[in-house]
């Protein structure tokens, strides 16, 4: 369903008045300071309230049956204001993997319990310390009573306050890596404190075996369904780092306008003027290929691996950019903790590490366009 | 949409089909580019034909009232005419500096005298006009101009000089912003005058530039007179009206220049040139192809959302944005063009370089322009800074 231009509005406004009011930076502030590494939980019913990790859901599994575009507005909202929720892991990422594959009772089923709030999944794709995409070590071998999975994921978003996750295994040498749905409490979760002090972990598994139907099949067999998924995943995550860019672009305006020095405000020193408006172009142009993206999630756009990665490499180039200028034109208080530009670089960096970074999809991209 | 519209589609489709000529249905290389004029050439007749077919309907002026040469079209009619056109691939029938930037000028600050004057010539290709703004002490301090207008009779007599005058050299008339009072604040001594070329004391020198020759030119005005009824506005009003048509300027510009591919033949001419088996490109260079070719693609991300803009505010502010940003990736594909040619992309003439090596060489040094013309860079980011992110001035 595709929604006119009002009703998105609508989206938009409800997601900015909600996190300000309920989670404004200084709340992600504030649960880092107390538990050093936020799952976010507490936020998790005031989401499920809004019902948006139903938001992409099918109507008929009790979702609200809208697109990428729509849950875009949330996402963006939740970027800038450094919302500490897994919506992306399991309101996109989820979601795209149980829509897209062959329908099954446990596909509808977990979309039914994403709807009712009571299901959180994360996506576990990366053997070691680079994204490469759909191949990995993990195997799955087929047994008459499931699969047998054996491996270790890193970089799992999400991981700690997961109910189940998206495991990609290899089936078979040299094919596309399977998407397995596997329940949390059959695999060993550390977490890992990162930088960005999210919720993220490593999982491990030594021979588990898990139900046939928990492979979900890609709806058409010459499709990848993990390759899709993850394209979901970075466009998703494009535009949380494109709400990031700019609340540290937000902030660092502000404070060029406040702070004073020589007798003059610094906002007034051409050099600075230039350097902001120069992020604001790089914004823009980031803007346009997000929005490009999530169009294209939408409208099936069969060149989505390329419009993906365009729009993954530029906001994440972007948005490097804008979080070191935020630190650099505050001058020293940027670099204190008590400030938040230093919040938004953490997590800008994790940002785009997470589902390949700005090298990995400018090499995707040439090889997409042919090259 | 309603009957009426449908009634003109297929009125215009048809009409369409029955006059415009087959080969003004392919692309236009630019030998013939249809610039019109008191003395024009055709190297291709049907250009010829395709102008006076589509002036006598008014269509070069689609919605310009009947009275001054146009076709009264409604926005709406117009549009459909646009979308015909563009399903043919029909040529624009008139390039005009005329029509894009004096015209709605024109009917907005200009008496009905001279609207009936110099309106009907511009729709119909007659009369090539040119701008004369910038002088060698004028430029992104545009309103710092010195071009003396002096008030003598029935004239105005003009001395100074104008720089950077395109295509002043094939024009037949104008529109020159000249200064009447020396007095006043530098922005209220301003007037917008209209005068022919061909008037004596008029001289135009060609400007050669590092990429060879170019269409631009300085003018040299030695007691030009100019009679005061070619004065559009108030006198001394000229900087409100230079204004506009700078907006009008941006517009079109944006709506011309930029469905450009500012990647185009990159990743050809990568492999082509590459000392690698099999056309591999470099992987250094490859990634830096990349990157342009992601941006040139933002960039018609960019113009798509502009074109969807429905506030005239946003449109504006984003043409600021569109200028800085294709100047430098346009720059950027000049720079990895001949960097991927290697000795090859170092030809300045003769046989030994082919005309398409010798031709990048040319527009990576034209591209050195496109961050000065029609506005520098640092203007626009000056527009952004204040306008946009509304930064303070000094105190």
């Amino acid at each position: 369903m595709t929604l006119d231009t009002e009703s998105l509005k609508l989206i938009q406004d409800s997601a900015r008045e909600w996190l300000a009011e309920t989670c404004p930076v200084s709340r992600f502030r504030a649960l880092r300071d107390s538990q050093g590494v936020v799952t976010g939980n507490e936020l998790w019913e005031g989401l499920v309230e809004l019902g948006w990790q139903g938001l992409m859901v099918p109507e008929e599994q009790g979702g609200s049956g809208l697109g990428m575009v729509a849950m875009g507005l949330i996402l963006e909202q939740l970027g800038r204001n450094l919302a500490p929720l897994p919506l992306l892991s399991t309101g996109v990422i989820a979601v795209s993997a149980l829509t897209l594959c062959q329908h099954t009772d446990i596909s509808r089923d977990a979309l039914a319990k994403i709807a009712g709030g009571d299901l959180r999944v994360a996506l576990a794709c990366d053997d070691g310390h680079h994204h490469q995409a759909g191949k990995t070590t993990t195997t799955a071998v087929r047994t008459d009573g499931g699969w047998l999975l054996s491996g270790s994921k890193q970089s799992v978003a999400d991981a700690a306050s997961a109910d189940a996750f998206l495991i990609s295994a290899e089936i078979e040498a040299g094919k596309p890596a399977g998407l397995f749905l596997v329940d949390a409490h059959r695999v060993r979760v550390e977490p890992r404190h990162l930088v960005d002090c999210r919720d993220h972990g490593a999982i491990g598994f030594a021979d588990i075996l898990v139900p046939h139907e928990a492979l979900l099949a890609a709806a058409d067999p010459a499709d990848c369904l993990v390759a899709q998924v993850l394209d979901h995943a970075r466009i998703g995550m494009a535009v949380e780092m494109l709400g990031c860019a700019w609340g540290a672009f937000e902030m660092t305006l502000e404070y060029l306008k406040l702070r004073e020095q020589f007798g003059q405000l610094i906002g007034s020193f051409q050099a600075l003027q230039h350097r902001a408006a120069k992020m604001y172009v790089d914004l823009e142009l980031a803007r346009s290929v997000v929005d490009a993206a999530l169009v294209a999630v939408d409208n099936k756009d069969p060149d989505l691996p390329a419009i993906a990665s365009r729009a993954k490499a530029l906001v994440g180039e972007t948005l490097v950019l804008v979080t070191n200028e935020a630190i650099q034109l505050h001058g020293g208080i940027g670099m204190t903790d008590e400030y938040d530009a230093g919040l938004f670089l953490k997590r800008a960096r994790v940002c785009e590490h997470l589902y390949g970074n700005c090298a990995f999809h400018r090499d995707r991209f040439a090889a997409a366009r042919g090259f | 949409m309603t009957a009426e519209t449908t009634a003109f589609r297929t009125q215009v489709r048809q009409w369409l089909e029955d006059n415009c000529p087959p080969s003004m249905r392919t692309p236009m290389p630019e030998g013939e580019y249809p610039w019109g004029g008191r003395d024009p050439e055709f190297p291709n007749p049907d250009t010829k034909l395709w102008l006076e077919r589509m002036a006598a309907r008014g269509w070069t002026a689609p919605m310009w009232p009947k009275a001054y040469g146009g076709a009264g079209l409604s926005p709406e009619q117009a549009r459909v005419l646009d979308e015909e056109l563009t399903r043919i691939n029909a040529r624009p029938p008139l390039f005009s500096f005329g029509y894009w930037m004096l015209g709605p000028v024109l009917l907005e600050f200009g008496t009905e005298e001279q609207k009936r004057r110099f309106l009907p010539p511009i729709a119909r290709g007659e009369i090539r006009w040119c701008q004369g703004y910038s002088e060698p002490g004028a430029g992104s301090d545009l309103a710092s101009l010195k071009t003396r207008a002096s008030r003598e009779g029935d004239d105005f007599v003009i001395n100074g000089s104008k720089i950077w005058t395109s295509e002043a050299d094939k024009s037949d008339w104008i529109f020159c912003l000249v200064r009447t009072d020396f007095e006043a604040p530098k922005h209220r001594g301003i007037s917008f005058l209209l005068f022919d070329l061909a008037s004596p004391g008029v001289e135009v020198q060609p400007i050669k530039l590092i990429s060879g020759a170019s269409n631009f030119c300085q003018t040299f005005l030695d007691n030009v007179r100019v009679p005061v009824g070619n004065l559009v506005g108030q006198l001394n009003g000229g900087w409100e009206i230079a204004k506009r048509l700078l907006q009008y300027e941006r517009q079109n510009v944006a709506a011309a220049g930029f469905g450009a591919d500012f990647s185009r033949n990159l990743w050809d001419l990568a492999a082509a040139y590459s000392p690698h088996p099999e056309g591999r490109i470099e992987a250094d260079l490859r990634a830096r192809i990349a990157d342009q070719v992601m941006h040139s693609e933002a960039i018609q991300c960019l113009v798509a959302r502009m074109e969807a803009e429905t506030s005239g505010q946003s449109a504006s502010v984003l043409a600021s944005v569109l200028k800085i940003a294709a100047a430098k990736t346009n720059q950027q594909r000049g720079e990895l063009a001949i960097e991927a040619m290697g000795g090859a992309g170092l030809g300045w003439s003769g046989e030994h370089f082919a005309s398409h090596e010798v031709n990048e060489v040319k527009a990576w040094l034209r591209g050195k322009g496109n961050s000065i013309e029609g506005g520098t860079s640092e203007i626009n980011l000056n527009i952004i800074a204040k306008r946009v992110l509304g930064l303070p001035d000094p105190a």
